[in-house]
């Protein structure tokens, strides 16, 4: 066990999360499916003409990207803490951290990944002009990893409770305020043809915080969770 | 120093000691609030746009000013809490977050009655009300974990580690809100006239501030102490003072 270098051990261990994921490709599906369901709720709510679609389109994005990831966050930790291997790794002697950002990039792979995957599509569907579709796509691939290391925190704590799921989205949905506005107001801006390289800089500011500081919050929280 | 603070950290002595404390507190904060309350109701000139109703300030600010002190001092106890493991910072951060709550509902409320003659307007998408709005969030939350977990130490650590999380993203939460509703509001918001305040109107005000602080520190003190009786029960000297008593 000692002999392996931090490196292998993070790959082996986004491998083998990669590969439990793909092996139950309908629980990756059923949050993409949210997400598309969510965005047409939107539009059959708010009616459908171009002007109103035009003002609220990035807000009806990033929420139901938000909802589609907080759906899925629970999975990152509750099989692992289930089955028992989640304190395998607390023992493993590697450091927690280091296999924590493995797990999260796994989780963002399976879930984050394919709603930018799925943003030109839907951009169509809520008539985004082209220029802005980029605009949206770069703010989801600086916002989206933040969700998922932030809300990891959050799964982190309420890992090991009974009533997990709501109290998850009350912990972690006000933490998600910033990216919210910051990308949302990205995407305003490209549509008014304004630049928006400073949205985009404080999106990966909060990315790079989120990336070399949620580790450490995620591995305090699962080692208050598990004795 | 650090003998001072190696022995409040020990609950006897903190439970005495606070004993010897509180009427003292209670006193000194029933004079502030009330020299505060006198000064900014009565004694303070009406203000010259704002007529009489700038008076709720006098409650409104010190509360949003405690709502944030409340949180910098359940991040710290929290810090405290998880590094050198002191029971006595656990104690202080769960016995926190329901004040730190109200305090931060209070500001929101007074800033609803105010917002009304003031913007014409209960509730204004500005900037501070947002994030106000979002703190009362972080609170909640985190008062819902504590409940939701059964082993008290457990979960004053795992509120801990929470407090922590938010205590980073409060100035993110601030600034993004601010850049957000100037964006997007403008000349709907008015804001205190000038930022010099008439020197009639502040001192009340800062009486008030400290009146509130020491009402938060009784408080803090009663939550705290039954919190310790509560987890201390099995304990020698919460047997000895019962005796004694």
């Amino acid at each position: 066990m000692a002999s392996l270098s931090l490196t292998a051990s993070f790959m082996q261990l986004l491998q083998r999360d990669l590969l439990l994921a793909l092996r139950r490709r309908s629980e990756l599906v059923s949050p993409l499916v949210f997400f598309v369901l969510v965005i047409s709720l939107f539009t059959l709510g708010s009616g459908a003409s171009a002007t109103t679609l035009g003002m609220i389109a990035p807000g009806i994005f990033w929420v139901a990207a938000l909802l589609a990831v907080l759906l899925g966050l629970e999975g990152i930790f509750r099989a692992d803490f289930s089955d028992g291997s989640l304190e395998q790794l607390l023992l493993s002697g590697m450091p927690l951290s280091v296999l924590v950002l493995a797990k999260v990039t796994a989780h963002w792979l399976v879930t984050g990944l394919p709603l930018l995957l799925l943003a030109p599509l839907l951009s169509l569907m809520l008539r985004m002009h082209n220029d802005v579709v980029w605009v949206l796509m770069a703010t989801l691939l600086l916002g989206t990893p933040v969700l998922s290391l932030v809300g990891a925190i959050g799964v982190a704590l309420t890992v090991g409770l009974r009533q997990g799921g709501v109290l998850l989205a009350v912990l972690v949905l006000p933490l998600y305020a910033p990216i919210l506005i910051f990308a949302t107001q990205a995407v305003g801006f490209a549509a008014d043809g304004l630049p928006v390289t400073a949205h985009l800089a404080i999106l990966g500011a909060c990315l790079a915080a989120a990336l070399t500081l949620a580790p450490f919050a995620i591995s305090a929280a699962l080692r208050v969770g598990i004795n | 120093m650090w003998t001072i603070f190696h022995r409040w950290a020990s609950p006897p002595y903190f439970y005495r000691q606070s004993t010897r404390l509180l009427p003292w507190l209670s006193a000194i904060c029933a004079l502030l609030i009330i020299a505060g309350l006198i000064g900014g109701l009565i004694l303070a000139p009406s203000d010259y746009q704002q007529g009489e109703s700038y008076r709720i300030i006098y409650i409104h600010v010190p509360s949003a000013w405690m709502s944030l002190f409340i949180y910098m001092v359940m991040a710290s106890s929290g810090a405290i809490a998880l590094i050198w493991r002191i029971k006595l910072a656990e104690v202080m951060l769960v016995a926190s977050a329901p004040i730190g709550a109200s305090f931060t509902l209070l500001a929101l409320l007074t800033g609803v009655l105010w917002g009304k003659p003031m913007w014409g307007a209960w509730w204004v998408w500005d900037a501070r009300l947002t994030s106000e709005l979002l703190l009362l969030f972080l609170y909640l939350g985190i008062i819902a974990l504590y409940n939701a977990i059964d082993d008290k130490r457990r979960a004053a650590s795992a509120i801990a580690v929470l407090a922590l999380v938010g205590v980073v993203n409060i100035p993110i939460i601030h600034y993004s809100v601010q850049w957000w509703s100037t964006l997007h509001q403008g000349p709907t918001v008015t804001k205190f006239g000038a930022p010099s305040i008439y020197i009639g109107m502040l001192i009340p005000l800062l009486l008030m501030a400290l009146g509130f602080m020491l009402f938060y520190a009784i408080s803090v003190l009663l939550r705290a102490r039954t919190e310790l009786l509560a987890r201390e029960a099995a304990s020698r000297w919460v047997r000895e003072m019962l005796e004694e008593a």
